[in-house]
This record gives structure tokens, sequence and C-alpha cells, in this order.
């Protein structure tokens, strides 16, 4: 029935998947090794197109893979299968949490996760822009110090930073805009440098 | 009834917003939850991501169902979770069926490495209203300059961070006599 193994597999991935969308990488490199449902580099594809659609990367790649297997009742399937023990064991947490909120020893704990989470958040962002602002690769094969620094994107960057905190007009302007207005620039000034 | 559809469609909206990752819906989630509806305070928000980060499963999901359960119970939660994948399943789908131009088109590659640079930005606007709530005085510099740091150069796994920085919240709250 594979529905069921369909199901089964996606579970363990959300079930044992800590920290967000990328942890689901190894689980899919392992059911790619035990089913042959799909092959290293569907699954690569696969990373490409959910970085590139909205949507959290860990329920694109469940919806893509079940998909693949059994259309759209198999994507259907797969998502829910992984993001059931989520519901599960949030949906636990939340009462727990409700009922002791008031609590000085739990709210002693959140005083110090809450830095700690946004310090999370700040890493997570700053690896990847490091990464797509500073091209270190490039640099070494060409070692032209003017290929080191991405300066279209760096450009962009502090354009869109100016607009969204210092400009009066665009500064209550919805995220989505500066996403669409970066997307255009993209295009016209050829982003990806194929 | 009402208030069930509204939470599927303003987390259907969310997810369909959300480009690049659990991380980047952040941004939105502060703009529609926080500004606009008002629906949580910006450290409950902080309190749902903290917690997502350390418990199995999507990030984004997770804040999604703490949110639907805080407005509307177990079944709220479902209901705001459900709402927030149903654009991914769709556009997935519709990708999927012809992924081989999908992957291959120059305009769309160039459109998401412009795309790309605008959720970083987005990012460190909202690092920075978060900054403003989560840290309240010294002992919060030291954590966040501290978790930031092994994050970006160690591999381990963020939930000893956050069992860490948990554990340091209370050490300190009780050298300080705030708690026994």
């Amino acid at each position: 029935m594979i529905y069921f193994q369909l199901f089964y597999e996606f579970f363990q991935a959300g079930l044992f998947a800590i920290g967000g969308g990328l942890a689901t990488l190894p689980f899919l490199y392992d059911i790619s090794d035990r089913t042959g449902w799909f092959t290293y580099s569907q699954l690569a594809d696969m990373i490409a197109v959910s970085e590139s659609t909205p949507g959290p990367i860990g329920v694109n790649m469940a919806t893509y893979t079940g998909y693949l297997i059994a259309g759209i009742p198999g994507s259907l399937v797969a998502t829910i299968g992984l993001i059931a023990p989520s519901i599960i064991i949030i949906i636990i947490v939340a009462q727990f949490l409700t009922k002791f909120k008031a609590s000085p020893q739990l709210q002693a704990v959140f005083y110090g996760l809450r830095p700690a989470s946004t310090a999370l958040i700040a890493a997570a962002g700053f690896s990847v822009m490091l990464g797509d602002l500073i091209q270190y690769e490039r640099f070494k094969a060409t070692g032209m110090i003017g290929q080191l620094i991405n300066g279209r994107a760096i450009i962009l960057a502090l354009l869109l930073y100016v607009l969204a905190n210092h400009v009066k007009i665009t500064k209550k302007l919805h995220p989505i805009v500066f996403i669409a207005f970066a997307a255009l620039i993209g295009v016209l000034f050829n982003f990806g440098g194929h | 009834m009402k208030e069930l559809l509204n939470l599927f469609l303003t987390f259907a909206r969310i997810g369909a917003l959300t480009f690049g990752g659990g991380y980047a819906m952040l941004p939105i989630l502060q703009r529609e939850l926080v500004d606009q509806r008002k629906w949580v305070t910006e450290e409950e928000l902080m309190d749902y991501f903290a917690i997502g980060q350390t418990t199995p499963g999507v990030i984004a999901v997770n804040t999604a169902t703490f949110i639907g359960q805080k407005r509307k119970g177990t079944l709220g939660g479902a209901i705001a979770t459900l709402g927030v994948v149903f654009p991914s399943i769709v556009i997935i789908s519709i990708v999927a069926m012809f992924i081989n131009n999908f992957a291959d088109s120059v305009i769309l590659q160039n459109a998401f490495a412009g795309i790309r640079v605008s959720v970083y930005v987005l990012i460190l606007n909202a690092v920075l209203k978060l900054w403003k709530s989560a840290i309240v005085d010294k002992i919060g510099i030291i954590i966040f300059i501290a978790i930031f740091s092994l994050s970006i150069f160690t591999n381990l796994s963020p939930i000893l961070f956050i069992v860490g920085a948990g554990l340091a919240g209370f050490i300190a709250k009780r050298q300080q006599g705030v708690v026994s």
C-alpha cells in the first residue's frame, strides 16, 4: 500500500527532523536509499524548486516527493504525514504553556530563550547571506578580487534596507512588495549570472 | 465557523507570501499577526519560534499550530496548519508537472537570485525588531552573542543552544532571587 508507506516515511521524517526545513534533508536521502522512489539528482532538483517557491522547504519537499511517487493524492498524503507529528506535539506543548504561563519559573526560562531564538534566526540569515554576497569560490577560480564581492546584490540589499527603514512612503509597505521589486531587479539585471 | 475560516485564509495567505523557507516567514508573521491583526505579541511570537526550533518539524508549521491553538483550541491549531501548507501543496504540485522547464528557466533563476537578496534584508529587519523585545539587559546580550557565535562556528544542534539558554535564563533569575 503505497499511500500508507508514504505517510509512514514522512511521518518519521517529521518526527525526527528538528530545527527547520533543511533538517529534513538527511531523512530524504535515507528514504531515497531505502525505497528508490527518487534519485539523488531528482532530490537536488527538488531542493532548487523548494528554495524558489513560497512555503516552508520541508513541506515543499514532502509535497514534491509525494507527487513524484503517487500523483496529487501522494503529495497530500506525504505532506500530512510530515506535519502530523508537529501538530500533535505542539498542541500538547501549547496546552502546557497556557496552563503554566504565569509561573515565574517558566518566565525565567523564556527570559533566556528569547535572546537565543533571536540569535539563531540572525545566524541562519547571516550564513546564507554571506554565501550569496561573498563569492569566495568564484574568487578562488578566477583570482580576481573584483569577483569576490557580489556588488550588484550588495547594492540591491542596501537600497532595500534604506527603502524599508528610512523612506517614509515605502517603509510601511508589505514585505511582499519588496520581494516582488527584488525579483524584478533580479530579472532586469541578470542576477542569476547566466 | 467563521473564525476557523478566517484562520485558514490568514495562514494560507501567509504561506503563499513566504519565499525562502521558515525564517523568511518571520517578517510576514510580524506584519500580519502582530502589527495588523494583533493576534499575538512580539514576545509570544518569539517564544513560539524558540519552541519551534526545539521540537520536531518545520518551524513555520509549528508556529502556525501554536497561533491557531491559541485562537481556537486544538481544531484551530490543525486548521491554521493546513492553511499554511495549502499554497505549497497547490504550487508544488503544479511545478512538479513542469519541473524540467522550471529548473532551466533563466528568467526564474534571475528572479529568485533577486528575491534571495530581499529575503536577507527582511530577515535582518525582523531580527532588529525582535532584538528590542528579546534583549532587555546585559545577560540577554551575552546569551545572544554566545548563541550567535556557536551557531556560526560549530555544527552543534540547535536543541543544545535552546536548552542551554533556557537553563542560563533560569539560573540568572535565580541568582537575582526572582525564582527559587
